[in-house]
């Protein structure tokens, strides 16, 4: 049986397109710091790190090296390490690795780090472009993006979903993300701004897409015990998983439902014995580096039918005043850090269960939603947070 | 102490690296018939009888061994798209598209370019393209067994 885990404490980073004020290990430490210090634990207390990030976003191989003193992991203390590394869902499964180890009952309190300085890599999309296989896939011009785009496509051709929809929750999230004094773009701007920016990849404009961000993030997972001594109101893991789909993008031509993720959610909500989704949780931080992904991750959720995001999002119902807030942060639309933005889900939506998200607490929050997305979509991590123990 | 209007100093990276990736016993095949026999071939798998363009040598789902070869049309379907207006780093020159075809006899799809059409317009590629579409290859003269043998896929 595992073991009961709890998140005891989060720290976060200021992110920008640059943040040029501090060298790697400065900032990371930042996020380290401040999560210890939330979590009322030393250095001492911490009995193993783990660090997610993608290394050629960081130009350097393995980058947890440099930034092994900010993570407590060094020194006298000689703790044991391990990085992951799972594309995008890189902190998903960062904030995976730290629960298991608790929940194994080999450690009690385990440090979870993942950073990426996406504003250090001069020309993020080299790096992009390597992800796709070299063999089939790679001379076609995909990148992040145009997958992205295909499923836009799709929806649009199956659902009826329109660039209007999609403007509508680029608005939604930056607006959000002017509660956020962690976000990266903290601009406010129409739905008529948004349909006039630059069109990329049809159906995707500018403001369909995520920007490009440095920043870290740290969370202290902890066993019950300690859990209960160091948090007045600790968030609690009652489901958590990962799953993985195809490699090549051909093998799924269902691109308007997306299928893995409505399968882990599945797993994760018998897990958590969450049955009516909309209705239990009361709060949702959705990977949405591109708005399309918002829409189909509500359907694979669960919170609507399959085809019916759109109408989600025109009915407000995941607005910030609506029955379930999405992205109370901005979002992945707003700030990424590729290689921490699950665990900055994770941390967001910890936040709001223990009462702690400031402007952009949701009120009285019980159950919270974290979700992240990698592997040019192929990969989906979820975990979910309560106020009570499972 | 240096002040806060002090630009911190930076220091310039660089990661270039040269691969050679090794293309495979299944690509290796499906390449060589492509430049020599202008023909687009996949594998069968045993189990479920799926085909798979492009080829691989195992079966995902059913974990076996893929050694039935099939010859698939040079026609199908387009299943979803994308037409890309900006220049990214490194990819094409734009306007270009990009979509998913299923080829006539196959099980998957195979990303492709899709051409022969106007794309410079939005308004009027977005009439020229849909979902569900009839493609057809167009080949190159000058075949080197890659993928971009087949130039793009054209309207039928
Ligand atoms: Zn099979």
């Amino acid at each position: 049986m595992p073991r009961r885990v709890a998140i005891a404490g989060v720290g976060l980073t200021r992110c920008s397109s640059w943040r040029k004020d501090v060298a790697y290990p400065e900032l990371v430490y930042e996020a380290t710091s401040a999560a210890l210090q939330d979590a009322n634990v030393t250095p001492d207390d911490v009995n193993a790190v783990v660090y997610g990030s993608m290394d050629p976003f960081d130009g350097l191989n393995a980058p947890e090296k440099w930034n092994v003193d900010a993570c407590a992991a060094a020194g006298m203390l000689g703790k044991p390490y391990l990085k992951i590394s799972t594309g995008g869902t890189t902190g998903g499964s960062t904030a995976l690795a730290a629960y298991y180890h608790v929940a194994s009952g080999l450690y009690d309190v385990v440090l979870a780090v993942a950073s990426q300085r996406v504003g250090e890599t001069l020309e993020a999309q080299l790096v992009l472009n390597t992800a796709v296989d070299p063999v089939y896939e790679r001379g076609f011009g995909m990148g992040a993006i145009t997958v992205a785009a295909i499923q836009a496509c799709s929806h649009m051709h199956y659902y009826g979903t329109t660039e209007e929809d999609l403007a509508l929750i680029s608005v939604r999230n930056h607006e959000n993300a002017m509660n956020n004094p962690y976000a990266h773009l903290r601009v406010k701007f129409s739905v008529q701004d948004a349909l006039s920016s630059p069109m990329l990849s049809w159906p995707l404009r500018l403001s369909d897409c995520c920007p490009s961000s440095d920043g870290a993030c740290a969370i202290v997972f902890a066993s019950e015990e300690k859990a209960r001594r160091l948090a007045p109101q600790p968030a609690w893991i009652t489901g958590a998983g990962q799953i993985t789909d195809n490699y090549f993008a051909g093998d799924r031509p269902w691109y308007e439902d997306w299928d893995s993720l409505a399968m882990l959610a599945r797993r994760v909500y018998r897990m958590a014995k969450v049955d009516d989704p909309l209705r239990e949780f009361d709060v949702a931080e959705l990977y949405n580096a591109f708005t399309i992904q918002e829409i189909l991750e509500y359907e694979a959720l669960g919170f609507c039918e399959p085809g019916k995001g759109a109408e989600m999002v025109r009915k407000g119902v995941t607005a910030m005043d609506g029955q379930l807030p999405v992205c109370p942060s901005g979002g992945v639309l707003s700030t990424n850090a590729i290689g921490a933005s699950g665990l900055v889900r994770v941390a967001e939506a910890a936040l709001q269960v223990m009462g702690k998200a400031d402007k952009r607490q949701v009120p009285n929050v019980k159950k919270a939603l974290a979700h992240a997305w990698g592997a040019t979509i192929g990969f989906h991590t979820l975990m979910i947070l309560d106020r009570e123990a499972p | 102490m240096t002040s806060q209007q002090e630009e911190p100093l930076t220091i310039d990276g660089r990661w270039d690296i040269p691969y050679r990736h090794t293309a495979g016993q299944a690509a290796s095949r499906f390449f060589r018939e492509l430049k020599e026999n202008k023909r687009i071939v996949g594998g069968r798998c045993p189990s479920c009888r799926r085909v798979l363009v492009p080829p691989r040598s195992f079966c995902e789902r059913c974990f076996v061994p893929v050694e039935e070869w099939v010859e698939v049309g040079d026609k199908g379907t387009l299943e979803t798209f994308t037409i890309v207006y900006a220049q990214f780093t490194s990819l094409p020159p734009p306007p270009y598209c990009v979509g998913v075809i299923k080829l006539d006899g196959a099980d998957t799809g195979l990303i492709h370019y899709v051409g022969g059409v106007d794309l410079q317009d939005l308004e009027a590629a977005k009439k020229a393209l849909s979902v569900g579409m009839r493609l057809q290859a167009v080949w190159r003269d000058q075949r080197e067994g890659k993928i971009t043998d087949i130039e793009y896929f054209t309207p039928a």
